[in-house]
C-alpha cells in the first residue's frame, strides 16, 4: 500500500497536522461549552422571525450584492479570461483573487467607506479573477475539431462566438450559477464588517446572546440557498441583474479626495512618509515582518494543514450519509439535509459561532473549516459514488466502505482536498479578524490603529503566501494526475 | 404569520425607496461600539432625534462595527460628528486638521477602568495592582475592543507599568471580547479569568442588576483618566452655516432629557478641549499603537 504514490502523499500530509497540532493552541476555554452550546440549539428550533425590522431589508440587500457582485465579476473575468494566455493577466487574476473579499471590503471602507461601492467591488473583484481562471480552463477544453471546419477568412470574432461559445456555454452557465451560490456567502459575510447585508444583523444577534434572532436568521439563509433553483431562472436573471442595483442602499456619499489620499498618503509606508527614506523603511520592515508577518504565516500555516487533514477525514466520513451504497432513503435525505447546511454555512459565520460558544483558541477554527469544506467535499464524493454499480455479491456495511467505495473514489478526493487547499488557506487567514493569532489577526489590528501602510504590507504578503499554496497545490495534483473540477 | 412577514417585507422595501430620497445635507454622526448594539442604537436614535429637533436639520446616526470604522468615518467625511472614546478621539483629531472635542460627560474628567475576576480563581480585591502579581500571573485575560480607552489602552498601560511585561507575557492567553458588555459577559462565564472594561458599564449593569455578583467582582480599580468626549469636523460652519458648530455644542451641553443621558449612562455634557486628551495621546504613544 506504501508504494502508492496517493497513499504516500496522505500519510506526510497527516503527519505534517499531527506535528502542527503539538504547536496549535487547541483548547476549550469556556468554563459551560456544553450549556452555550445548547442554548444556541435552543435558539435555532424557536427561531425568533420578527426580531428586527431591518432583516428582510438585509436579506434583500445580501442577494443584491451577490447579484451585482458576481455580474460583474462575472463580465470582467469573461474578458480577461479571452486574454488569459498573457502572463501578466495571469499574474494578476491570480494576484485579486489570492486576497479574500473581506480584506478587499476592509480596504474599500478606508476610501469609499459605507458605500455600496464597497462591498460591489469587494465580491467583483476577486471573482473576477477566478471566472478569469475557471472560463479561461473551460475555453482551452472545447472542441478545436469545428473551428477547422470554417471556411477560410472567417472573423476571428464569428470563429470564436459560432465554435467555442456553443460548446463551452453549458458548463460556463453551471458553474456561473455555482458561483451566484458563493456570491451570496460572501455578501452575507460582508455584514461582519459593517456592510447592510446578513451578517451584521447576524453579528449583532449572536454577540448579545439573542439565539432565536440568530436562528432565525441562519434559518432563512438556508432557505434563500436551498430554494435557488426555484428563484434563480434563466428568464428572470435579466431582471434580478438590471434590479439589484436599485436594492443595495443607499449608503453614505462617496468623497473622491480620500481614494486620492489613501493611495498617495495612507498606504506609503511610515517611514517613507515622514521623510526618513529608505534608510528608515529597513528597521520598519523588519519590525513588521518579524513581530507580525511571521508569527502570522506560522500560525495560518498551522491551522491551515490541520484544517486541512481534519477536512479530510470529515469528507471521508461524512460521503456515506448521501451515498445510495448506504441506508434508506430516509437517511439518505437527513444526510442531504446535513450537508447542505454543513455547505451553505460560510465558514466566517461557522468559526464565529464556535468561537462564542468555546472560548478563543484554533479549535473552533478548525471545526468550522471542517465541517464547511468537509461537507461540501463529502456531498461532491458521496454523489460520485451513487454512479458507481457493484457487482450483486459486493460485500455491504464497513467492508463495502472500504474495499469497494473508498479506493474508487479517492484519486478524485484527493483531487477536490488538494484543490480546497488555497481556499482553506485564504479562510484561515480571515479567520484572524476573530481573534485567532493568523495573518488576519494582524491585519485587522493594524487597520484598528489606522496604520493602512502595515495593513496593506501583511495583506500582500497573504496574497503570496496563497499563491505559493495555490501553487504547490496544484504541482502536487498534477504529479499525482489527479484531475478535478472547480469548487468555492 | 405570513401576513406579518408580507407586511415586512412591504415596509422594508419601501424603506430602501425613501432613504435614497434623503437630502446631501443630512448631518451623520456615529459612535463607537463599545456596547451592546441594541442598546447604542437605541441610544442614539433618540440623540438623533434630540439634534434634529434642535439644530432644525435632517440628523442620522450610522452604526459601525469597529472602533477603526468610527474614525474612518469621521475622517472620510461620512460623519461630521462622533462619540468618541479617549484614544479613537486623539486618533480622530491627529487625522482631521480643524477637528475639536466640543463636550465630554461629567464622569469623562476622572474615568476609570475596573479589573475584574471570576470568582472560581479567587482572586481578592487589592488597593494596588502590585500587590496582585502573583495572583494575576499565567491568568486568562480579555481586553474589550483593540481599540479601545478603558478596555485596552489603559489596562495595557497599567499592566506594563507594573509588571514589566507585555500582557501576553505575562497573562497564558489574551484576547479582544470585542465590547465592554462582552468583556463582563465572558469573565462572568469564566471564559477568561480576568477582564478589564469601562467602570461605567460595571456600574450600570450592577445597578439594573444585570451581574451575577457570585461570579464576577471587581479586584483593582485603576487610577482616573479622561475618556469619552464628541468630537466635530472643523468643516461644519462651511457646509451647515455659519455657527453650525456652536449650536451642535450648545445642543449637546443643554441636554438633559434624563432617560437619554441614563442610556449613556452620563449626568450631564460639559466643554471639552482637544488639550483635556494629552495624558491620553502620551499614553497611547508609549505603549506603542499610536506611532
Amino acid at each position: 500500500m506504501l508504494s502508492s504514490p496517493t497513499v504516500r502523499t496522505s500519510l506526510i500530509f497527516l503527519a505534517i497536522a499531527l506535528v502542527g497540532l503539538l504547536f496549535a493552541d487547541i483548547a476549550i476555554t469556556a468554563s459551560n461549552p456544553w450549556r452555550d452550546l445548547g442554548n444556541f440549539f435552543l435558539g435555532i428550533v424557536t427561531p425568533n422571525f420578527f426580531s428586527s425590522e431591518g432583516l428582510m431589508t438585509a436579506l434583500l440587500r445580501t442577494v443584491a450584492f451577490a447579484f451585482v457582485g458576481v455580474a460583474l465579476g462575472g463580465i470582467a473575468g469573461f474578458l480577461l479570461a479571452l486574454v488569459y494566455r498573457s502572463l501578466p493577466v495571469r499574474m494578476f487574476c491570480a494576484f485579486v483573487r489570492a486576497i479574500h473579499e473581506l480584506f478587499w471590503a476592509l480596504i474599500f471602507l478606508q476610501f469609499f467607506g459605507f458605500h455600496p461601492l464597497t462591498g460591489v467591488l469587494a465580491i467583483a473583484i476577486p471573482y473576477a479573477g477566478i471566472f478569469a481562471k475557471v472560463y479561461s480552463e473551460i475555453l482551452e477544453e472545447a472542441d478545436p475539431e469545428p473551428g477547422r471546419a470554417l471556411p477560410p477568412g472567417t472573423g476571428v470574432i464569428s470563429a470564436f462566438l459560432y465554435t467555442r461559445i456553443p460548446d463551452c456555454w453549458v458548463k460556463m452557465r453551471t458553474y456561473t450559477a455555482y458561483r451566484l451560490e458563493c456570491g451570496l456567502r460572501s455578501s452575507a459575510i460582508l455584514g461582519f464588517v459593517g456592510l447592510p447585508t446578513l451578517g451584521f444583523y447576524l453579528e449583532a444577534s449572536f454577540s448579545q446572546g439573542l439565539y432565536s434572532d440568530a436562528g432565525a436568521m441562519l434559518i432563512l439563509f438556508y432557505i434563500l440557498i436551498a430554494t435557488m433553483p426555484l428563484w434563480v431562472r434563466p428568464k428572470l436573471l435579466p431582471v434580478y441583474i438590471l434590479g439589484a442595483p436599485f436594492f443595495l442602499g443607499e449608503g453614505l456619499p462617496i468623497v473622491w479626495g480620500n481614494v486620492q489620499r489613501f493611495f498617495t498618503e495612507d498606504i506609503v509606508p511610515a517611514p517613507l512618509r515622514n521623510g526618513e527614506g529608505l534608510a528608515g523603511l529597513t528597521p520598519w520592515l523588519n519590525d513588521l515582518m518579524i513581530n507580525e508577518a511571521m508569527p502570522g504565516i506560522w500560525n495560518t500555516i498551522v491551522l491551515t494543514q490541520i484544517a486541512l487533514v481534519a477536512t479530510g477525514i470529515i469528507s471521508l466520513l461524512a460521503f456515506p450519509l448521501i451515498s445510495n451504497h448506504f441506508g434508506g432513503p430516509i437517511r439518505r435525505n437527513a444526510g442531504h439535509v446535513a450537508l447542505v447546511i454543513a455547505r451553505s454555512t460560510p465558514e466566517y459565520i461557522l468559526a464565529y459561532i464556535l468561537l462564542q460558544l468555546w472560548g478563543p483558541s484554533m479549535l473552533p477554527a478548525v471545526v468550522a473549516l471542517a465541517l464547511h469544506n468537509g461537507g461540501i467535499i463529502g456531498h461532491l464524493i458521496g454523489r460520485q459514488t451513487s454512479s458507481i454499480k457493484l457487482r450483486p455479491d459486493a460485500p455491504s456495511g464497513l467492508n463495502r466502505y472500504g474495499w469497494e467505495l473508498v479506493p474508487r473514489v479517492y484519486r478524485s478526493f484527493l483531487a477536490f482536498l488538494f484543490y480546497r487547499w488555497e481556499i482553506i488557506m485564504r479562510e484561515t487567514a480571515i479567520l484572524g479578524i476573530l481573534g485567532i493569532y493568523t495573518l488576519g489577526f494582524y491585519v485587522d489590528s493594524a487597520i484598528q490603529n489606522i496604520r493602512f501602510d502595515r495593513a496593506m504590507v501583511l495583506i500582500l504578503v497573504t496574497a503570496l503566501l496563497n499563491i505559493g499554496v495555490d501553487t504547490l497545490g496544484r504541482y502536487i495534483r498534477r504529479k499525482l494526475a489527479l484531475q478535478t473540477m472547480p469548487t468555492c | 404569520m405570513a401576513l406579518n412577514l408580507i407586511r415586512k417585507l412591504v415596509v422594508s422595501s419601501l424603506f430602501c425607496v425613501t432613504a435614497v430620497t434623503a437630502s446631501a445635507e443630512t448631518f451623520v454622526f456615529t459612535a463607537i461600539p463599545d456596547e451592546d448594539e441594541t442598546k447604542l442604537v437605541e441610544r442614539f436614535r433618540g440623540v438623533a432625534d434630540y439634534l434634529s429637533e434642535q439644530l432644525d436639520v435632517e440628523v442620522r446616526y450610522i452604526p459601525v462595527k469597529s472602533y477603526a470604522a468610527a474614525v474612518s468615518a469621521f475622517r472620510n467625511n461620512q460623519v461630521q460628528l462622533a462619540w468618541f472614546g479617549g484614544l479613537s478621539g486623539v486618533q480622530a483629531r491627529r487625522l482631521v486638521e480643524g477637528s475639536e472635542a466640543i463636550a465630554q460627560g461629567v464622569e469623562d474628567e476622572a474615568f476609570e477602568t475596573y479589573f475584574i475576576a471570576n470568582t472560581n480563581t479567587g482572586i481578592k480585591p487589592a488597593g494596588e495592582l502590585s500587590d496582585l502579581e502573583s495572583q494575576l500571573k499565567g491568568k486568562t485575560f480579555t481586553f474589550g475592543s483593540k481599540g479601545s480607552t478603558s478596555g485596552r489602552l489603559m489596562p495595557e498601560f497599567y499592566v506594563r507599568d507594573t509588571f514589566d511585561s507585555k500582557p501576553e507575557d505575562f497573562f497564558s492567553r489574551v484576547g479582544f471580547s470585542g465590547n465592554h458588555t462582552r468583556t463582563l459577559r465572558l469573565v462572568e462565564a469564566g471564559t477568561y479569568d480576568v477582564g478589564a472594561l469601562n467602570f461605567q458599564v460595571w456600574e450600570k449593569e450592577l445597578g439594573d442588576g444585570n451581574i451575577d455578583t457570585d461570579a464576577v467582582q471587581v479586584i483593582w480599580k485603576t487610577p482616573a483618566y479622561p475618556d469619552y468626549q464628541w468630537t466635530i469636523r472643523g468643516d461644519v460652519d462651511e457646509r451647515f452655516g455659519e455657527g453650525f458648530k456652536k449650536r451642535v455644542t450648545e445642543a449637546l451641553l443643554n441636554l438633559d432629557n434624563p432617560e437619554l443621558l441614563e442610556s449613556f449612562p452620563r449626568s450631564g455634557f460639559i466643554p471639552a478641549s482637544n488639550d483635556d486628551y494629552e495624558p491620553i495621546r502620551k499614553t497611547a504613544e508609549e505603549i506603542g499603537i499610536l506611532d
